[in-house]
């Protein structure tokens, strides 16, 4: 197995998966690699610079990896990759392998992976197929694409639509929508697809924040049931709740990678202008000033109350 | 310049209802945040206040024009309007173009367009860009671009339809930035936000919205503090308004600054 902690603190497992004994766990972990990058370096045609470099990631099926980093650091482009858009849609140089449950991205055409792969962009507007007149049909579109009986495709988006709470918008047109329910009807029309590999780019950016904690709250429900996901976020309250991991990448390379308070309470996020939670940077500041005593810094509500009480 | 709005209502072609008795005055000047759930009916009612929209019943007036008197293409000497998505905005070869392009068409003299979008591009970080594409440029930049073509055109009141959406936490720092110069201008500046910690550090006063009304109107930290009404339009309070009202402290806080102190007084 290759090292997939790179901070060298022992990932909870017992934590993150409730349900399976500790040592049947280990041996599991061990063979459940479903993603597998190594080494990609990749290059836009006509760029001069990689947008991404190096990188080495693997994730666990069924884990929840959050991504952060800087506009510009290659979070999309990872995104791309792990959808084969990159590069089989976009070209390029690449070198390197993506490996998605134990086939080869490289040895794969674009059709054949979707059926594995699920990408929700970042803008929804760009997302939306422009086909279809109702979010219902929207919904529908990939299922139709991949000849899925009519009942079956019924029944799957109604319940696809009512987890993500979007069951009052199915007759409306896609476009009079607003960004954030926009963005949600993108989110649904992949999950719909139930991929094995669910690769978010930005998916709450224009939501309000009680739609946020529920995306996130879906994601991890799917994660619970075996989808494994790989989210692009700035939210990092969110992603200290929910995610299994958080991957910070800048300028194409792995800066930082392991549990999420470990990564998003680091002195190097601040230093590479990286968010970080107002928590965290207040307690930072109110330890300079003697007011925060704990070592550790928070990220969450939770982990702030405990401190300054 | 002052934006009154009386008994505003607004019924999509669909029959969707989204604004529905709205009052308002903002005065010249105000630094103002609207918040609310996702199809609260932000964006339509700041489409009212550049003509995009006319009201189905009630008024809109920017200064002394009605809006329904006259065309957009007038109004936008009053009112500039950055999109959500810059890229339903955009449109032009290169950058120097497309910032040009607002105070050309609003008919100024070439040494004042220069002058304007000289302090636009400068303003927004983006002098070394003119010649550059702007889809050749990254999100990032390409909002800037859709935030100087505005800011050119020197309108009194300038919109921005969340302009923190996908941004990091400099380009964030940045558009604070803008906003903060837009002020000591003496520009009114009204934003979309669903970030309500940037909405605590830069507005001094929040509309919430819900379901096309409005629910709370007042300075941020009143508004801001308020957090089982906000509920209501699905706003969480600032991250430090939520943690000082845990921690028992006696006032409410938005910023760093107010929140140390209070928990250092303690």
């Amino acid at each position: 197995m290759r090292t997939i902690f790179r901070l060298g603190t022992d990932y909870n497992i017992a934590h993150d998966l409730p349900t399976i004994q500790t040592a049947a766990c280990f041996h599991w972990v061990e063979h459940m690699t479903f993603v597998n990058i190594q080494n990609l370096t990749y290059k836009y045609p006509l760029t001069k610079a990689n947008a991404l470099e190096n990188i080495d990631l693997q994730v666990r099926e069924g884990e929840f990896v959050a991504v952060i980093g800087p506009n510009g650091a290659g979070k999309s482009t990872l995104c791309y990759a792990l959808a084969g858009f990159v590069p089989h849609f976009f070209k390029g140089d690449i070198s390197g392998e993506i490996e998605v449950d134990g086939k080869k991205s490289s040895e794969s055409t674009l059709d054949e992976w979707v059926l594995n792969v699920g990408l929700a962009f970042q803008n929804p507007f760009n997302q939306i197929s422009g086909a279809k007149y109702t979010v219902f049909e929207e919904i529908a579109f990939g299922l139709e694409n991949i000849g899925v009986p009519r009942d079956e495709m019924k029944t799957r988006v109604e319940d696809a639509m009512s987890l993500t709470g979007i069951s009052d918008l199915a007759d409306r047109s896609p476009y009079s929508l607003s960004g954030g329910q926009q963005q949600r009807v993108a989110l649904t029309s992949i999950l719909v697809m139930r991929p094995r590999l669910l690769a978010l780019d930005e998916p709450t950016s224009q939501m309000d924040p009680v739609g946020t904690r529920e995306v996130f709250g879906v994601v991890r429900k799917m994660a619970e049931e075996g989808m494994t996901v790989v989210m692009v976020e700035h939210k990092v309250e969110w992603i200290a709740e929910f995610a299994d991991r958080v991957v910070a990448l800048k300028d194409g390379r792995v800066l930082l990678e392991g549990k999420p308070n470990e990564v998003l309470t680091s002195d190097l996020l601040v230093e590479h202008g990286f968010g970080v939670s107002r928590y965290t940077s207040t307690a930072r500041e109110a330890k300079k000033r003697g007011l925060w005593k704990k070592d550790t810094l928070p990220v969450t509500l939770d982990e702030a109350v405990k401190g300054f009480k | 310049m002052n934006i009154s709005i009386k008994d505003l209502r607004f019924t999509y072609p669909t029959g969707l209802e989204a604004l529905r008795g709205i009052n308002l005055t903002i005065d010249s000047g105000e630094q103002v945040a609207i918040v609310g759930q996702n199809g609260a009916g932000k964006t339509t009612l700041v489409r009212h206040f550049n003509g995009l929209l006319k009201p189905t019943s009630g008024s809109v007036s920017i200064g002394d024009w009605e809006t329904t008197k006259h065309s957009v293409a007038k109004l936008a000497s009053r009112v500039g309007y950055v999109f959500q998505n810059p890229d339903e905005q955009l449109f032009s070869r290169d950058v120097l173009t497309e910032v040009s392009f607002g105070p050309r068409n609003l008919g100024y003299a070439k040494e004042k367009v220069d002058e304007l979008v000289k302090r636009a591009l400068s303003l927004n970080e983006l002098s070394d860009k003119t010649e550059t594409n702007p889809y050749d440029l990254s999100p990032t930049w390409r909002k800037m671009v859709a935030l100087a073509s505005i800011i050119a055109m020197d309108t009194p009141i300038v919109i921005f339809d969340e302009p923190t959406t996908g941004q990091d936490a400099v380009n964030v720092a940045r558009i604070a930035h803008v906003i903060a110069e837009l002020k000591r201008e003496g520009k009114t500046v009204i934003t979309i936000t669903h970030d309500i910690d940037f909405c605590a550090e830069n507005f001094e006063r929040v509309i919430a919205l819900s379901n096309g009304q409005v629910l709370l109107d007042g300075p941020a930290r009143e508004v801001l503090g308020k957090d089982e009404i906000l509920a209501q339009t699905y706003v969480d309070p600032p991250q430090l308004t939520r943690l000082g009202k845990v921690l028992g402290l006696k006032e409410t806080v938005t910023r760093q600054d107010e929140f140390l102190k209070a928990v250092g007084q303690d």
